[in-house]
């Protein structure tokens, strides 16, 4: 299928926004295998949108795993240790409370609190973490000029290359795209340039 | 999540209806939140919203007058209050168990009722944390409980399950709060998107933080959604030990049991379950979401409610065989005094509801009658607040000293509050209905027959999609 047969439009956004081109697919596997392609011709800046996480995107994308991990394990730490130094120093130091015979520092008695602390922190690590990586929130993106990009929350799939890609070329990449049969390109485009 | 064919050997049924397309499933679920509300609903809302009153007059009356409006009395101090406190925990246990739990064991089923189940959650725990607050009785004086510097130079301490229990249940809300704020963030973006007006597109578009779907974020999202499921497995299993811990470190007969932990948590599991039943078989009629929750949830709750009231059942058994076997005579005298005593009425009508009425459920015809799975799970509602009750007061009320025995008669105002926390609960419930996607619309996408990639070449043939596991599975 030629890049003639796939319609074609044009979405301006405000000044100075980065630019896009926007590949419609109608289901998961011809967005999966589009992304493939552009993954196999060496192209960095692009996105897939989904409605749904699709299993075997990330491979498909070429994307590292996640780092996610590693914050919520120095936040588990943090928290653990924030739950055994304000015992130490609430209980133990600045006034050491004698209870049912117990040393004013009683390990088995600080279990709860330590592993609550460690999952609190661990959970905030999680969400703002993740939060953070993905730099949400983030409420203006050249993606949301375009209407045809609302469904990408319902039951479209959607492929976004940017033009800042050190591979894009405007008809080259329209081309790569074509091939993967998209119902649909669009461009989204600086009104200046 | 992916899409698994069910699995013809073991009988297994589609998760959603043959043929359902993303499309519906976005419309179905959205609509609810974009139509004007059923009469149905506003007559529930505002019948929950009158208690809710109730709950404040009567808690303002409380604050003025003290706690002694309460029934409590010298040998029954902890009452309706504490009963309260914990079947509430107990029942937002079952939310964190179907999002959390089922979510790591891969039990593609919960998809169509997490959402549900862990908004029962958090409004659950916030009926349960009003009773701890309205219990210390100088209720200006609340804030003791919280590690912060206060004008008595004293701390609080860390040695008692009391506070404990702050962090624990503190904890619990908070990250059920965020796990369920998570899991909302890509429906929220879709209605966002599929917003008419202004205020909507707006209140919505904030909430939902730019999502845009985008595979990059979705691979955080995924991880951070899996990381909080890891986190809350072990988290919800320690509320309710932690809750049990109140009673099982005191010296008390009847409260003072290694058994209470598991027994506290399975417990909690079976009246969570009961719970969701409940209100989903509520909103199944309302909304007439047939194809999404289908009767194979209902069946598999059902299993579950099977499987914790028996474990609950096998629970109070062996109090009895270790009061008995322990030799100690005030822990044998509980017992003896629970079954037969002047609480027996409570301890039979617990043992009926929650030990005998779940029995049903070994009957498929049973299990499978939304009527009959309605009544009962009514029924386990019941019973497990009368365990509470049962444990907290028979074990109070005649303690070491016959003395100073006493009896429990609850108050007007031990009632208007317990009625008026359902209040504000179905309260919170009914509005989480109307504006907020009661089905996680992403996750359920997820586990539709063409929402997984085909490894073949052909790629875009949709129809192929429509009904695989009758092609797949046959063929295997």
């Amino acid at each position: 299928m030629s890049s003639e047969a796939i319609e074609t439009t044009t979405v301006s956004v405000p000044d100075g926004s980065p630019v896009l081109m926007l590949a419609e697919f109608d289901n998961p596997t011809a967005c999966v295998r589009a992304a493939e392609k552009l993954r196999d011709a060496g192209y960095k800046h692009f996105d897939a949108h989904t409605p749904f996480p699709i299993h075997g995107m990330d491979k498909a994308m070429g994307l590292k795993d996640s780092r996610l991990g590693w914050i919520v394990f120095a936040m588990g730490l943090t928290g653990f240790s924030t739950a055994c130094f304000i015992i130490w120093y609430m209980n133990a130091f600045d006034y050491p409370l004698i209870v049912g015979g117990k040393p004013p520092l009683s390990f088995p008695s600080m279990v709860p609190v330590c592993f609550e602390l460690t999952v609190l922190f661990s959970a905030f690590g999680a969400v703002f973490g993740m939060l953070g990586l993905n730099k949400l929130p983030r409420h203006h993106h050249p993606l949301f000029e375009s209407d045809r990009f609302r469904a990408a929350t319902d039951d479209k799939f959607f492929l976004s290359v940017e033009y800042a890609d050190p591979k894009f070329d405007p008809e080259r990449t329209k081309e790569l795209l074509s091939s993967a049969h998209p119902t649909h390109i669009e461009i989204i485009e600086d009104t200046q340039s | 999540m992916s899409y698994d064919p069910p699995i013809a050997e073991l009988d297994e049924k589609h998760l959603v209806k043959p043929g359902t397309t993303f499309k519906d499933i976005t419309d179905t679920v959205s609509r609810v939140t974009e139509t004007p509300a059923p009469r149905g609903w506003w007559i529930a809302f505002l019948t929950a919203l009158t208690f809710t009153g109730v709950l404040g007059a009567s808690i303002g009356f409380l604050f003025y007058r003290g706690v002694g409006v309460w029934g409590n009395n010298s040998p029954v101090a902890w009452a309706w209050d504490i009963t309260n406190f914990v079947w509430w925990v107990g029942i937002g246990h079952a939310g964190t168990l179907i999002s959390a739990v089922l979510f790591l064991f891969r039990q593609k089923w919960r998809t169509s009722i997490n959402r549900f189940a862990e908004a029962m959650t958090i409004f659950a725990v916030i009926c349960a944390l009003i009773f701890p607050g309205i219990h210390v009785g100088r209720v200006w004086h609340a804030y003791y409980m919280f590690p912060i510097p206060n004008s008595m130079g004293i701390w609080p301490n860390f040695k008692s399950p009391l506070l404990w229990d702050v962090f624990a249940v503190g904890t619990y809300f908070t990250v059920s709060t965020l796990f369920w704020f998570v899991g909302m963030i890509p429906d929220l973006a879709t209605l966002r998107d599929r917003a008419k007006n202004a205020l909507r597109r707006t209140v919505y578009g904030f909430l939902s933080l730019g999502w845009r779907g985008s595979n990059r974020h979705w691979q955080n999202y995924e991880r951070a959604y899996m990381i909080l499921a890891a986190l809350s497995t072990p988290l919800v299993l320690s509320v309710h030990s932690v809750v049990s811990f109140d009673f099982a470190t005191s010296v008390e007969p009847g409260w003072h049991a290694t058994i209470f932990p598991p027994y506290f948590v399975a417990g909690a599991v079976f009246s969570g379950f009961a719970m969701v039943q409940t209100l989903l078989l509520l909103s199944r009629v309302v909304y007439k979401q047939n194809n999404l929750v289908t009767m194979t949830h209902i069946e598999l709750m059902n299993k579950i409610m099977l499987a914790t009231g028996t474990i609950v059942g096998y629970a109070y058994a062996m109090e009895f065989f270790i009061a008995w076997y322990s030799g100690n005579p005030y822990e044998r005298y509980v017992f003896i005094n629970r079954a037969t005593g002047p609480y027996a009425w409570a301890y039979w009508t617990m043992i009926s509801c929650n030990v005998i009425s779940p029995q049903l459920f070994w009957f498929k015809k049973l299990r499978t009658n939304i009527p009959l799975s309605f009544v009962l799970s009514i029924f386990i509602n019941i019973g497990m607040w009368f365990e509470r009750f049962v444990i907290i007061v028979t074990s109070l009320h005649r303690d070491f000293i016959p003395s100073s025995w006493g009896y429990f008669h609850p108050t007007m105002i031990d009632i208007s509050i317990y009625l008026g926390s359902l209040g504000l609960f179905f309260t919170l419930f009914l509005l989480f209905l109307r504006w907020i996607p009661m089905i996680a619309v992403a996750e359920l996408k997820g586990v539709l027959p063409q929402a997984s990639v085909h490894h073949d070449d052909h790629a875009h043939d949709d129809d192929h999609a429509q009904l695989p596991a009758t092609a797949e599975g046959a063929a295997e």
